[in-house]
Formats: structure tokens, C-alpha cells, sequence
């Protein structure tokens, strides 16, 4: 018999967690005391508020394709992971969070940092459970490590009562390989897969739609070979992107309101849309009254919630992509599209002469962040880690980063949730201290979850935070300026002094505002040995363009 | 809009009803009526929810239903597809029970339940049209309280619960 907050920590090692991301307090103080012994095999990382300890769990998971561990104590300890968890659960990412709760039999007495956790947290987690007694702590974190990670991924809670932690119990640790109600995966059907190959090899001109999904289920290999052999023109998602090399010949450009010009726009002109791993997201369909009437829709997709919810598929591939796409390879025939492909290219050079020289080159005096990313491609490594926040640099950033290799990208996609990227960078360069990862951060988000400096200070964990300053909430201001006549309500920010901010947490830390010397700065970031912050003054009412307005067609889609 | 009735199978775990209800909160669904109980297989519950809703809506409802982890299976059925049945209790001052009054019970094939010194407590179980006639026929009574609760269904297709468990290839 040993004490259930022994079998908790012994319950994350059996489950090969290297990290944890937490926060102490009273009702997990046993968990915490636990932890002081196994600190030669299980790192917890101290961060500065719970938010930044799902968020450090996330940015971990993303890019390791592991499930991602927080700890938090009861009450306001659990509810700071809230946001977290709705960001996990909406961009499927794989989380277990353990929160203590008060003892047992003060349950449901108001007694103090007693919060309904589990009822709570209840919309956003894919399952989450109340444990109460010692020996009931290994089963519900073997179920819960192997619900967060089957299937379509998602974050999992399990609070547990102080007593739990306390009381002694049989520790015998058996993984969870199945859950009779619950069935992650689905056999595929022949039929089906033969179904879309009929449709793809009548097809003129079809049209890959790729996302997230074949990240997390490990299928860049069969998508690259599915599109070598087919030749078909692919476009990616927010979360897709890295999935396939940018510079493979079917590769077209980014999907969404801020994606490339071409990729939005024919999606109305190919005949068969094939979308793989991705859920048809308004900011990428725009208005659905008018997306892709005329195509033919085969969807590959492992959670039968997805099929026909947004968009209706002609020929539905139910389950894991991985496997239906070598299928799929198989029963469709060598092809090309060059043709079709051209039309691509076509667009995208009136893209290029409107838009991405002047992001990329700019001809005036203030600086773009366009710019900025251009400079971070010259000297980055090639499997470099990009971790934004939301916002005007999010876009950028995602349109210009060069994404040399699958699971480069952490972003939060389906909440867009400012003050993200500090903490999911920090998590992210846990996993490899050997990685480059550089943080692409607004001024607004930034002072979101700053406070995580702290713990990039104390881990010394090497990020590179790059801060975008155009002293704006930009997003918010460009839609101010661009659908409500230009009246800036609330979205000017007075910030401090960054550099002095990011100095007082001994990191080191430089600024820039003029084009000259802003290589060298870049430069020097990345030759810095350990973590360094990087502000760039840039130009203060820039836009993003291209851009999909809310509402609008993809056919609508905007150069200026 | 069509009605339909929703059958689940679910496991008997704390909150699992709750994770239900919530899929319709969200989308601004009104639930109708529910009713829980345990099902023929031991542990497994089975839970019954009748809504209106659009055919799209109910498709998407059961996805989002079988989704959950702890839930076995989902159906959803138009009324023509079941055999349903809802109970009402009706409770009346024992001064109203006449001739006139047991004439109407006898009609409807409703059931006194209890009797004592003041009231009466009549029992009815039919489709919601059926007990509420007999509810507007028995408000002149001077009707005292009135209860009905959820629709109870079975399905009229051939499924099995516990065949679908046993081909879980696990
Ligand atoms: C937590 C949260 N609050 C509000 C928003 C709405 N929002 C989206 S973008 C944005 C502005 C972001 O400003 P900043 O971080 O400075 O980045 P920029 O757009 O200037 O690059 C806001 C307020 C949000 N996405 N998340």
C-alpha cells in the first residue's frame, strides 16, 4: 500500500510522462510532496499561473505528439486551466490535467477553494471524472492517458479529493487499452475508399484540402505520397500547415481568412474537393451558403461528428488517415494536373505583386512584420519551432514562415486564445532544449500571460520571444478600421518598457525600430546561447491582407 | 421540425447525464422530456430523450451524443418508429368523485391509485394527446395537482445492445 499522491506520480511516470507543468496549493499539496521524491524521473516545471501551465502543456504536446500534463490545486487553481482546456479540446490536442480537490466529505459544503470542477470543465474536456478514493487514482489516469491520446485527441481532467491523496492504497498500474462505450477508431470501408478513388479519378479538377489531422495521426508520408502520385493541386489549414513541405509541386497555399488568395478562391472553381483531416471551420469556408456548391465533397476524417456537419460529403472516408489515404493512393491512378495547377500560380503572382512584396520588401519607412519573418527564415534552423499568439502577427507569421518539417507549428487555432504562445513556447522547448523555438507575439497577448517570463527565467529554457510591438490590439484595430469607419474604441495600448521588463527577468533582450541593423538583430537572436527577447517597433496600422471578411464568400477574398 | 425520441445506452457513471444535456444547451435545443432508468443489460442505463427538432439537427445531436465516452450507443427514431408511452397522475378532492366522475374513468380506462379522506389520485398512461384530454376533461373537477411524466419507448427496429458489445472488437 502506498499514499494515493504516490500513486499519482508513480501513475504519470508508468505512463512515460518526462514533464509536468503545475501550480501548488492546499488541495494537492500531498501530489506536490510526492513529487519532491521522484524529481530524478519526472520534471515538473514551476510556471507562474495555471493558464500558463496548460498552455506550457499544450505547446508540449503539440509538438512531441504526446499527452500533455498540468497540475493545479482546487478552486481558483482549476479554474485557471479553464481556457486551456476549451483551447485543447476545439484544436484536439491530447492534455491529462489533475486538479486536487477538498476532502471528500466536505464535498459540496462550500468549504474553502471548493469550485465544481468537474461540472465546470464538463463542455471542454473530452472526459473527466471526480476520484475519491486512493486505490480508484490509477484506473482513472490510465483511462484518462488513454482517452486524451486515441482517437481524435482531447484534454481530460480528473480532480482529486484531498483524502484521496492522503489515504494509502494498492498501487499495480495497468494500462488502459480499451473502454467498451467508447471506440476511438473505425475500421475503414472498402467500399468507401473506393467510392472517393471513382470520384477522384473522373475529377478534372480536384482540389486537396489538408488539416491538423494528418499531424496527429502521423500521415505526412501518405499524404506527400498520395499527392506525388495524383498530382493534385493541395492547399492547407492554420493547423495543417508543415504537414507537407511548402516547396512540393502540389502545394498551393493556406486556406482561411487570411490564407493565400488562390487557394481560397478556386475553391469554388474544382470540381471534386477532397479534405483531409480538417473540419470545415468557418474561417475557413467562409459563408457556407456559397463554398464549393459545385464540387464534389470527399472527406477523410476520423471523427464521425465531423462527417456532414458542415459541409455535405459526397464520398465520406470514415477513420484514421493514415491508413485510408494509403488506401486511397492505391486505388487511384498516376496523374497530373498541370493545368489546373497553373491557375494556382497564376493567382498567386497577382497575390505576390499586391501583397507579399510589400510585406516581404517593404518600400516605406516603417517596418512590416512581414519583414521580420523573412529575416527569422534566413537564419533559422530548418526544424525550427514557430509558437504564435493571435492576432496580425499570427497571420503573417503563419503566411511566411517557412515550414520546413511537420510539427514546426503551435498556434491556437480554433480559440484563438491571446496569451498562448509565451507559455505553449516555453512547454514546447521543455520537450527539446536542442530545438530552436521562437515565440512570434503581439504586444497585446504578450501582457496576457507575461508573467511566464518568470519561468523561462528559471528554466532557462532557450525561447526566442519575438514581440511584434505596433503599440495595438492590430486585429481588432484593423476591423475597427477596415468595418467600423475607422474608430479605434479601446484598442491603443500605453505598454512599457519591454526590454527593461524582460531584462528584470535576467533575460537577455534588444530592440529594434529601423530596417538598419534589423538582420544583425535577428542575427544575434539566434546566436544567442539561452533565452533572449526581441522587440520590433513595427509599422502601427499595417493590415493583413488577403482577407475573407466575415460572411463572405471564399470567391470574395480581398487583395486590399 | 419532426418529434423524435432518442434512446441511449449508457454506462452508470456520475455526470454522464449531465454531459447529455449539455450538447443540447449549446445548441439551443429545448428537451422535451427525459427519463433514466436502468436498461435489460446489468449496469448499462438507458437513457430516453423526446425533442423537435430538424433532421440534421437530430443526426448531428446523436453523433455529438455518441461521442461522449461514456455513452454505448445512440438511437433516434420518429414517432412511427416506436411504441411509447407516458404516465399521468391526477389529483382531485375526494368531494368530486360522483357518478358523472367515475364515468369519465371508466371511459379513459384510467385507475383510481389512492384514495384518502380529502382526495382522490387517478392514474392514466397513454400518448401526451391522451392525458391531456383527460386533463381538460377533469379540470371542471376541480382539479387539484397533475403529473406526467417522460416519454418511455421502445423500438420498433431489431437492435441489440449487448450484440453491439460483444462485436466491439476491443
Ligand atoms: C483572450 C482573448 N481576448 C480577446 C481576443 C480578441 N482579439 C483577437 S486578436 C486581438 C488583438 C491582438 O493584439 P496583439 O496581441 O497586439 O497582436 P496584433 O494583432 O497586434 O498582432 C484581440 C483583442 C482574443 N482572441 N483572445
Amino acid at each position: 500500500m502506498i499514499r494515493g499522491a504516490d500513486i499519482v506520480v508513480r501513475s504519470l511516470i508508468a505512463e512515460n510522462a518526462k514533464h509536468i507543468f503545475g501550480y501548488p496549493g492546499g488541495a494537492i499539496m500531498p501530489v506536490y510532496d510526492a513529487l519532491y521524491d521522484y524529481s530524478d524521473q519526472i520534471r515538473h516545471v514551476l510556471t507562474r499561473h495555471e493558464q500558463g501551465a496548460i498552455h506550457a502543456a499544450q505547446g508540449y504536446a503539440r509538438v512531441s505528439g504526446q499527452v500533455g500534463v498540468a497540475l493545479a490545486t482546487s478552486g481558483p487553481g482549476a479554474t485557471n486551466l479553464i481556457t486551456g482546456l476549451a483551447d485543447a479540446m476545439i484544436d484536439s490536442t491530447p492534455l491529462v490535467c489533475i486538479t486536487g480537490q477538498v476532502a471528500a466529505h466536505l464535498l459540496g459544503t462550500d468549504a474553502f477553494q471548493e469550485t465544481d470542477v468537474v461540472g465546470i470543465s464538463m463542455p471542454v474536456t473530452k472526459w473527466n471524472i471526480q476520484v475519491r478514493r486512493a486505490e480508484d487514482i490509477a484506473p482513472a489516469i490510465a483511462k484518462g492517458f488513454h482517452i486524451a491520446r486515441s482517437g481524435r485527441p482531447g484534454p481530460v481532467l480528473i480532480d482529486i479529493t484531498k483524502n484521496a491523496q492522503t489515504e494509502a492504497g494498492e498501487f499495480n498500474y495497468v494500462p488502459c487499452l480499451s473502454i467498451r462505450s467508447y471506440r476511438p477508431y473505425f475500421e475503414i470501408k472498402k467500399d468507401e475508399v473506393q467510392k472517393a478513388a471513382e470520384l477522384i479519378k473522373a475529377a478534372q479538377r480536384p482540389y486537396v484540402l489538408y488539416g491538423q489531422g494528418v499531424v496527429i495521426g502521423k500521415a505526412e508520408a501518405e499524404l506527400k505520397a498520395f499527392l506525388d502520385k495524383t498530382g493534385i493541386p493541395a492547399a492547407c489549414t492554420l493547423l495543417g500547415s508543415g504537414a507537407i513541405s511548402e516547396e512540393h509541386p502540389s502545394y498551393v497555399g493556406k486556406l482561411g481568412m487570411h490564407g493565400n488568395y488562390a487557394p481560397n478562391m478556386l475553391t469554388n472553381h474544382c470540381d471534386v474537393l477532397i479534405a483531409i483531416g480538417m473540419r470545415f471551420d468557418d474561417r475557413v469556408t467562409g459563408d457556407l451558403k456559397r463554398y464549393a456548391k459545385q464540387a464534389k465533397v470527399v472527406h477523410l476524417e476520423l471523427d464521425p461528428a465531423e462527417i456532414n456537419k458542415n459541409v455535405f460529403a459526397d464520398a465520406p472516408v470514415l477513420g484514421d488517415c493514415k491508413q485510408s489515404l494509403s488506401m486511397l493512393t492505391e486505388a487511384v491512378e498516376i496523374n497530373s494536373h498541370d493545368e489546373w495547377l497553373s491557375r494556382f500560380k497564376e493567382l498567386e503572382l497577382l497575390e505576390k505583386e499586391s501583397v507579399i512584396a510589400n510585406d516581404l520588401s517593404p518600400t516605406k519607412v516603417g517596418l512590416t512584420m512581414g519583414e521580420v519573418i523573412r529575416f527569422i527564415n534566413q537564419y533559422k534552423a530548418d526544424d525550427a519551432i514557430l509558437v504564435t499568439d493571435v492576432g496580425q502577427h499570427q497571420m503573417i507569421a503563419w503566411r511566411y514562415f517557412d515550414y520546413k518539417t511537420s510539427k514546426t507549428q503551435v498556434t491556437s487555432g480554433g480559440l484563438g486564445t491571446m496569451g498562448f504562445a509565451l507559455p505553449a513556447a516555453l512547454g514546447a522547448q521543455m520537450y527539446d532544449y536542442s530545438r530552436q523555438v521562437i515565440c512570434v507575439v503581439g504586444d497585446g497577448g504578450i501582457q496576457m500571460t507575461i508573467q511566464e517570463l518568470g519561468t523561462i527565467m528559471q528554466t532557462k529554457a532557450p525561447v526566442k520571444v519575438v514581440l511584434l510591438n505596433n503599440n495595438f490590439l492590430g486585429m481588432v484595430r484593423q476591423w475597427q478600421q477596415m468595418f467600423f469607419d475607422r474608430r479605434y474604441s479601446f484598442t491603443e495600448l500605453d505598454n512599457p518598457d519591454f526590454i527593461k521588463l524582460a531584462e528584470a527577468y535576467s533575460i537577455k533582450a534588444s530592440k529594434v525600430s529601423v530596417r538598419d541593423g534589423l538582420s544583425e538583430a535577428v542575427a544575434d537572436m539566434f546566436l544567442h546561447d539561452g533565452p533572449y527577447f526581441l522587440e520590433v517597433v513595427v509599422e502601427k496600422e499595417d493590415n493583413v491582407f488577403p482577407m475573407i471578411a466575415t460572411g463572405c464568400s471564399v470567391e470574395e477574398v480581398r487583395l486590399s | 421540425m419532426n418529434r423524435y425520441t432518442i434512446l441511449i445506452y449508457t454506462e452508470n457513471f456520475i455526470g454522464i447525464l449531465n454531459r447529455i444535456t449539455i450538447i443540447f444547451t449549446r445548441r439551443g435545443i429545448n428537451i422535451d422530456a427525459l427519463t433514466a432508468s436502468e436498461s435489460r443489460l446489468d449496469g448499462i442505463h438507458k437513457i430516453t430523450i423526446e425533442c423537435a427538432v430538424t433532421e440534421e439537427q437530430i443526426i448531428q445531436l446523436v453523433k455529438q451524443i455518441e461521442k461522449i465516452t461514456d455513452v454505448i450507443k445512440a438511437y433516434y427514431f420518429m414517432d412511427t418508429e416506436v411504441v411509447y408511452q407516458e404516465i399521468a397522475l391526477y389529483k382531485l378532492p375526494i368531494d368530486s368523485l360522483d357518478a358523472s366522475l367515475e364515468k369519465v374513468i371508466r371511459q379513459y380506462n384510467a385507475h383510481i391509485i389512492a384514495a384518502e379522506k380529502e382526495f382522490v389520485v387517478i392514474e392514466f398512461t397513454g400518448h401526451k394527446e391522451d392525458t391531456q384530454a383527460l386533463l381538460e376533461t377533469l379540470k371542471p373537477y376541480n382539479l387539484l395537482e397533475f403529473s406526467r411524466s417522460g416519454r418511455v419507448a421502445i423500438a420498433k427496429p431489431r437492435f441489440s445492445v449487448s450484440e453491439y458489445l460483444n462485436n466491439q472488437t476491443l
